[in-house]
């Protein structure tokens, strides 16, 4: 429309509309040229991962040609979902995300509620601590929390450090803080009306949370749960603290503490290794994409 | 109003003791204390007492029988690796954060121009690096920069460019963890970046072309200003998370060679615990909290303002 204007009011300008179209031609190749450049650097590691993943020990040792397969073969891929030892990092990884993700909404939906919607004594302080306690990094706390792991297990008897079920404790510490922070942000956008009209047709707190508040804040629920299913599968430090025994070890520290001997790297497996652990957030983030980048860019425009 | 409705016949002697209205307040905010008890409970169990422990903690001696006072910060102090680790540490989170705010905006930029109907497909392509945990995507870099079977030297052979040992020399593996930092973090900047362009009204852009503007000063005088929060947010935000890295630089590097490429995490695991000494560890991590805390407090008055805002 802008350019309609243009040539009506100047007929002299049309040489410059060319000019401004052919600029814009250039502009949209130069995107594409950097576009193409920056996806290669992203998508590099990955790919080479599942190279290697497809070469026998003996074609990666030859030192042929390292951006191709020349024997393609599955035995790295046989050979890790056969073993006992990598089938239990795999199940350990999964139970302890589902649990911790379930222990998470458990925590972070109601408590998200209650800060977004009954205002009480307090409740603004506290949202800010939430958030201020998502800045804080876990390499700040794996001390003291070994520390005191390690004394409650002297005082009680109750070990926790080297069981798998530890996670379940610290996880949450990471997931719970941002998990309620974007939910109190959903339920914020929620009108007012909405939860007026349920508690005056008679509805509790908690069934103006069940009945209207989950369901049209589905999104953000299930944004808030990739995210924790995320975190939780990713973790390194804490699994790599608190967890030593083959047998209590999640994917990430178990394929680097296993597959790892001494000077010996087998690269073949542990490219497949990594490639099977970044699959599962691989595949929610291929389905669920939307859902992702909106609880990515939740925490800082939210709120 | 309900619970007034039904118990009012009810309960009469009960509504003479306290008002009824004043009995529904009263569980309002009982329910919602009870709703967020957990989450206070985790905080305060997990997170505030923790933090206080360490402070506790760097204050005794390797058995942790004895208080030391802060001889655990003297002895560092006069330690030339820890000078090494602060070094290292702000060369590393700096560097890191910028090229990565840097990268963030110029590809945001190229996805934001070129015609919506692409741009699902190169912004999922280009937030891989994100998705992946970052202790797999670092053992594919492991791979890539191998002594021997590094394919980067590999394929720089056919120009010339000798073998270079990307995590045995200091200097390159100082380079090494820095561009596995940018490369897994730069699609959180790009995404911001791209979600706040977007926010930008077409109207001003139009507006600045009729001024007679060029793209530069588009940029610097439209963009820029309307994206300045979500940009020292986002800044920020990555400040703090790359300051306390933890999984890059132990999977690349473990902090060698000779310690030139530990940061603060690193160390502090290295010395509380495959080392054994839990205090000195403490007081090592400790040292983030002054950057950790400005950044914070940076963050929460952006936050803030922008809750006022709207």
């Amino acid at each position: 429309m802008a350019t309609v204007t243009i040539d009506k009011a100047a007929p002299t300008r049309k040489v410059k509309y060319g000019s401004m179209s052919r600029d814009r031609t250039w502009a949209l190749r130069w995107s594409y040229f950097f576009l193409v450049i920056f996806a290669i650097f992203s998508l590099t590691p990955p790919i080479y991962m599942l190279i290697t993943s497809l070469k026998s020990s003996a074609e990666i040792s030859a030192a042929t040609n390292p951006w191709w397969v020349f024997h393609p073969t599955l035995e790295n891929y046989v050979g890790l979902l056969t073993s006992n030892q990598f089938l239990r990092f795999f199940w350990n990884s999964a139970i302890v995300s589902i649990f911790v993700v379930t222990i998470t909404m458990l925590i972070s939906v109601p408590a998200a509620f209650a800060l977004a919607r009954m205002r009480f004594w307090g409740s603004a302080v506290l949202a800010t601590g939430v958030f201020l306690t998502y800045l804080i990094p876990e390499t700040l706390l794996f001390i003291p929390l070994f520390k005191m792991f390690a004394v409650i297990g002297d005082w009680t008897g109750i070990q926790l450090i080297n069981k798998w079920y530890v996670l379940l404790i610290l996880y949450p510490t990471l997931t719970v803080p941002f998990c309620t922070w974007i939910m109190i942000g959903y339920f914020a956008s929620i009108p007012k009306e909405l939860d007026e009209a349920a508690i005056i047709d008679g509805a509790s707190w908690i069934q103006t949370l069940t009945r209207i508040f989950i369901p049209v804040a589905f999104p953000g629920i299930i944004a808030a749960t990739i995210f924790a299913f995320t975190v939780s599968w990713a973790q390194f430090l804490y699994p790599l603290v608190f967890t030593t025994s083959t047998d209590q070890l999640v994917m990430p520290v178990g394929i680097i503490t296993t597959l790892i001997k001494g000077d010996v790297f087998n690269w073949g497996q542990i490219m497949t290794g990594a490639l099977l652990g970044a699959a599962p957030p691989l595949i929610i983030y291929a389905f669920l994409m939307d859902y992702y980048i909106a609880g990515l860019t939740a925490g800082a425009t939210k709120g | 109003m309900a619970d007034v409705a039904l118990q009012s016949n009810r309960a009469a002697q009960a509504a003479r003791k306290r008002g009824s209205l004043h009995r529904m307040l009263k569980r309002k905010s009982t329910v919602a204390f009870l709703m967020t008890l957990p989450l206070i409970l985790l905080i305060a169990t997990l997170v505030i007492y923790p933090a206080f422990y360490a402070l506790h903690l760097a204050t005794l001696n390797k058995s942790m029988q004895r208080f030391v006072g802060l001889s655990n910060f003297e002895f560092l102090f006069r330690r030339e690796t820890f000078w090494l680790v602060v070094k290292q540490s702000c060369i590393f989170a700096i560097t890191a954060v910028i090229f990565k705010a840097v990268l963030g905006f110029i590809i945001a930029h190229f996805v934001h121009n070129i015609p919506a109907k692409g741009q699902r497909k190169w912004r999922g392509m280009l937030l891989v690096p994100w998705v992946i945990p970052p202790a797999m995507s670092t053992l594919a870099w492991l791979w890539l920069f191998d002594p021997s079977y590094s394919a980067f030297n590999y394929t720089l052979s056919f120009f010339g460019i000798g073998p270079i040992p990307w995590t045995g020399d200091a200097m390159w593996a100082r380079f090494s963890v820095i561009l596995v930092n940018i490369w897994v973090g730069a699609p959180f900047f790009m995404i911001m970046y791209l979600a706040a362009l977007k926010s930008v009204p077409e109207q001003l852009y139009e507006a600045a072309a009729i001024d007679g503007a060029n793209w530069w000063q588009r940029i610097w005088y439209v963009t820029l200003p309307m994206m300045r929060n979500i940009i020292a947010i986002t800044t920020l935000f990555s400040l703090i998370v790359t300051f306390a890295n933890f999984d890059i630089v132990r999977i690349l590097t473990a902090g060698g060679p000779l310690d030139h490429t530990h940061i603060f995490a690193t160390w502090a695991f290295r010395i509380g615990i495959e080392g054994s000494d839990i205090p000195l560890g403490a007081s090592v991590s400790l040292f983030m909290v002054p950057i950790l805390a400005v950044a914070a407090i940076f963050i929460l008055r952006d936050v803030n303002k922008r809750g006022n805002e709207s």
